[in-house]
């Protein structure tokens, strides 16, 4: 009997304890305040209800805006403030602009932009079952509903937000948090309310997402939110300032200027570490993850004897930061505030860099408080602060002049056309736009999380193989370097490609083309529209058709024409 | 909290109105021409004796304590021994019996100092001369090289064997200075021969060009040689693709008595083929050696590890040596960090930066030279963990040291995309390990 009871009370406290750790556990698995805001945009018809991973049926509650016409008159507006800018400014300088490039080309663009690989042939005769003036639109549409594209970008903001790096072990969670941003994006949140979350994102990195915002800075300050760090991210990522000098010393090169827009006085190494301050509220709470606490930050300014208590403050528009609240929600009140027009200028100059492939200015982070954007990005910048909304944001550029004009022109086409938009510049694809349109051109039905098992684990498999090989730009997005010899030797011998265009009549579309295409001519048509997502002009199908002729084996010709398509600039290029 | 990790240099910059001020008589010396103004000073233009480096990478934190620094019979010593070297007075691990007999031919330096206790941030550290920076992506070693001494070669002239999880990159400068990476030299050269017969090849060729010839037109002016570089490229993996010196990649004509000289294994064979690049033009060349990172039953990794470098190294030197490479030539062997001067109880030890070794052979440096050292019976106070390290070396100055003895102005700013001038290296060489 004694044993009974000595078991029961073994049980009992063991059961105890497991409670007890379950609790601590859960209770940084709850709600932070505040969180029930959905922060979704509400504006028009990019609303979506749900924030969750969307499949493309659900994904319908992002009704068209073509269902809401003052929706899309209000789209209209800003983009022919844009189309006027530009035109101004062309004007001003005496550059004449290109004529606009064909629907095809356009839809390329769009599709390379948002989910980073070439049109497929699937797509192409969908869109071609409507009239002209629809393609497009309709195709920006689907696009932005596609899961694809929430995927992508999410791939892109991750690289922005917290690096390209796997960071720091167990406690940080890339892949985590790159679903996440890509909920947000199929749930259209506000762009302003995403930023929020990350200023302000408590709990465990694995519950929480949003915490691997903070946890990727974890190794370099013993297992804590690194206040350095985050206050370097959060002026480049969300403000576009390059602040990171004042870390060790002012300004003294004229280089970083803060205070007020109008008048503006030097950087300040207490800009960098009062911002840095606020980021000192983050403490690491054991099993509870990231909690708030005060902020206690610390710091021996140059050519001072000790440290100093740093007290969290902004390094401009002192005004907007709220006097209430615990440090890191008075910070994200006041990098989202609608009078904070800054941080509406980063992400429409980020957004305009992810659409067009490079920057509006030379860099898509370092955007001085007192140095004017580009003209055609201001009308976009009002819509912004008013919308936040990035769906909306991608529409107008889509749509504008500059997005829609040719890479062509009847006259001598200089670096300052492209700089100024009146040519539509020419950018290399990055590594997984190239390795994504080898791998879509290699099918006839787009490749979605509907498609097979096997096609999904083939793209996976190969895109990843690519890219170790092919080499990745990380963080630096938006390189303008060529191609080098290494990624040369992999597009003319590698496997990927060669496997891609191989006579498989099952899974490529070269077997399939070789099979149903009537005659050369058709195949060769059918064949750019996979790779180059054109047709071709009557030179060039004389020309192939004529090589096809003197082919014995027609499949071996039909491979040699999609090896030769992929590795032509055109295709390895956004244009 | 760590907040004296420096994001930038404040002696690095040059202001704008500096730059502004250099006017046209700083414009006309172009880079390339400093450069080889400062090359002619320094004696790195003779055509006969460009200089070279190859690093023997050692990742995930080989223990110094069990290769070039034992303490054998202290209480952190562990189970290893020590053995008499080539050097008077210089003893290192009874791992490394071969390698003991070639200290003379290098300085081993045993008081190198980090910041960085991670991996990947270590890595970073050690390869770039600089702390990771979220602002900027800094160049390796052999880009930097490769950089300064622009020259033509049919093969590329940085070259990373067995690269692990950071293969050396060109940072800032661009990713025409990542290294080219392959696998073991028995393998053939990834992507370097084409899948499909001559004939079949040229016509595919031929198609390409003309659809090249047809896209340029009406598009951005010299659009091929100020963006996409396809036309240079595209030659360049052509010419690589038929050149004879691509043969020295391929360690498979050596004999069999030279390969097992080096050990025969991945890691030794890339040592030989390091020896071969080197004798063909190439500038630098990285061997990575993984497996260091001994948590656990620290003794029997590092010994087995300790196995392959001891035949690679000793017989990468002799080889060097043998060809007369080594006065031109810098090995550099070490890795991200050390490790722990305590075992834990998993007989293993933890990361180590406050005081770690690296040797350094050929081109320049002092041969039989000992710099630094760490303390037997270390005090390991946490507040002071530099106290058991005498003359401590940063990375900066290490880097700095192995630059100017390759003829790179170390010294000097380069800009950066960024738009803020940085100094090749923030370092300054220790005189003491430099001829």
């Amino acid at each position: 009997m004694k044993q009974f009871f000595v078991s029961v009370a073994k049980w009992s406290w063991f059961g105890l304890l497991v409670l007890v750790a379950f609790g601590y556990m859960a209770s940084g698995l709850s709600e932070p305040p505040g969180a029930s805001d959905s922060g979704e945009a509400s504006d028009s018809g990019e609303h979506d209800a749900r924030p969750v991973r969307l499949s493309s049926e659900q994904a319908t509650a992002d009704a068209p805006p073509a269902s809401d016409p003052s929706h899309e008159e209000s789209i209209r507006r800003v983009v022919q403030a844009v189309n006027a800018a530009r035109n101004a400014q062309l004007g001003d300088l005496g550059l004449a602009s290109a004529d606009p490039a064909d629907w095809m080309a356009r839809c390329r663009r769009m599709s390379l932009a948002l989910v980073g690989s070439g049109v497929s042939l699937e797509e192409i005769r969908a869109l071609e079952t409507l009239p002209e003036d629809r393609r497009e639109s309709t195709h920006l549409d689907n696009l932005l509903r596609d899961p694809r594209f929430h995927d992508y970008w999410a791939e892109r903001w991750t690289r922005f937000l917290v690096g390209a790096d796997e960071g720091p072990f167990v406690v940080y969670r890339r892949r985590r948090f790159r679903h996440w941003l890509s909920d947000q994006l199929a749930a259209n949140r506000r762009y302003d309310q995403i930023v929020r979350n990350l200023i302000t994102a408590e709990g465990l990195w694995t519950d929480r997402p949003e915490v691997n915002f903070l946890t990727v800075t974890f190794d370099s300050n013993d297992g804590n939110p690194d206040p350095i760090r985050l206050a370097a991210r959060t002026s480049r990522a969300f403000l576009g300032l390059r602040i990171d000098c004042l870390q060790c010393h002012h300004d003294f090169l004229g280089n970083v200027n803060l205070g007020d827009p109008v008048q503006a006085r030097e950087g300040r190494q207490q800009d960098f570490h009062q911002l840095a301050a606020f980021y000192s509220s983050a403490k690491t709470n054991g099993l509870q993850g990231i909690r708030t606490g005060q902020a206690d930050y610390k710091y021996q300014y140059l050519e001072e004897d000790e440290e100093v208590d740093v007290t969290p403050a902004v390094p401009y528009a002192a005004d907007l930061l709220p006097a209430e609240g615990d440090a890191r929600s008075r910070l994200a009140t006041w990098v989202t505030h609608a009078d904070n027009r800054q941080f509406s200028r980063a992400a429409v100059a980020r957004f305009w860099a992810l659409m067009f492939g490079r920057s509006p200015t030379e860099a898509v982070d370092n955007l001085p408080l007192d140095e004017p954007l580009p003209p055609m990005l201001e009308p976009i910048i009002d819509d912004f602060v008013q919308h936040r909304n990035v769906r909306r944001t991608i529409r107008i550029i889509a749509q504008c002049d500059a997005f829609g004009t040719s890479s062509r022109a009847s006259f001598d086409i200089t670096p300052q056309h492209e700089d100024h938009y009146a040519v539509f510049p020419l950018t290399r694809l990055r590594a997984e736009q190239v390795a994504g349109s080898i791998v879509q051109a290699s099918k006839i039905k787009a490749i979605t999380r509907d498609s097979s098992l096997l096609v999904q684990l083939i793209r996976f498999g190969s895109i990843n193989d690519f890219l170790q090989r092919y080499g990745d730009l990380g963080e630096n997005e938006f390189s303008k370097d060529g191609i080098t010899i290494p990624q040369r030797l992999l597009m003319i011998n590698g496997k990927m490609l060669r496997e891609a265009g191989e006579l498989n009549p099952v899974l490529n579309a070269t077997g399939h083309i070789n099979l149903f295409a009537g005659d050369d001519a058709r195949a060769i048509e059918t064949m750019y529209l996979c790779l180059l997502n054109r047709y071709p002009d009557d030179e060039e199908r004389g020309h192939f058709v004529n090589g096809l002729a003197q082919r014995q084996d027609r499949g071996e010709a039909l491979e040699d024409l999609y090896w030769t398509l992929a590795n032509s600039t055109e295709f390895t290029w956004n244009h | 909290m760590n907040h004296n990790q420096p994001l930038c240099d404040p002696h690095a910059h040059l202001s704008r109105r500096t730059l502004l001020g250099a006017g046209a008589g700083g414009a006309m010396l172009s880079s390339i021409a400093n450069q080889l103004a400062w090359a002619d000073a320094t004696g790195a233009t003779e055509a006969s004796r460009p200089k070279n480096v190859i690093l023997l990478w050692l990742e995930g934190g080989p223990s110094q304590l069990e290769t070039f620094d034992p303490h054998p019979g202290t209480t952190i010593g562990g189970e290893v021994g020590a053995i008499a070297t080539s050097v008077p007075d210089l003893k290192i691990a009874d791992t490394l019996p071969r390698v003991a007999e070639k200290m003379h031919l290098g300085s081993l330096i045993r008081s190198v100092t980090s910041k960085e206790g991670d991996h990947q941030r270590a890595i970073y550290n050690i390869k770039s001369g600089y702390r990771p920076d979220p602002t900027l992506v800094h160049p390796s070693i052999g880009s930097i090289l490769c950089h300064e001494f622009p020259e033509a070669l049919d093969i590329p002239r940085h070259i990373s064997i067995l690269p692990q999880n950071a293969p050396a990159r060109g940072g800032y400068l661009g990713p025409i200075y990542d290294a080219f990476k392959i696998g073991d030299p028995q393998n053939p050269v990834p992507d370097l021969k084409s899948p499909i017969a001559e004939e079949r090849f040229d016509r595919r060729m031929k198609d390409l060009q003309w659809l090249e010839d047809r896209f340029r037109r009406q598009r951005l002016r010299d659009m091929d040689e100020n963006r996409t570089l396809h036309q240079a490229s595209t030659e360049a993996a052509l010419r690589m693709m038929s050149s004879e010196q691509v043969d020295a990649f391929d360690v498979s004509g050596e004999s069999k008595q030279t390969l097992e000289r080096f050990g025969d294994t991945p890691f030794g064979r890339g040592c030989l083929a390091a020896t071969r690049l080197i004798a063909a033009g190439v500038r630098c060349v990285e061997v990575t050696l993984g497996g260091w990172d001994s948590h656990i039953t620290n003794h029997s990794l590092q010994s087995a590890r300790c196995e392959i470098l001891d035949a690679a190294l000793a017989a990468l030197l002799d080889r060097l040596v043998e060809q007369e490479l080594l006065e031109t030539t810098l090995v550099v062997c070490g890795g991200e960090f050390g490790r722990t001067p305590q075992i834990n109880p998993a007989e293993g030890r933890d990361h180590w930066p406050h005081g770690f070794s690296t040797f350094l052979a050929g081109c320049g440096i002092r041969k039989g030279g000992v710099y630094g050292s760490t303390a037997a019976d270390p005090k390991l106070d946490p507040d002071k963990p530099l106290a058991d390290v005498a003359n401590p070396l940063t990375i900066g100055d290490l880097h700095a040291t192995i630059l100017s003895t390759l003829g790179v102005p170390y010294h000097e700013e380069r800009q950066t995309p960024i738009g803020r001038p940085l100094r090749i290296s923030e370092g300054e060489p220790i005189r003491e390990v430099l001829v």
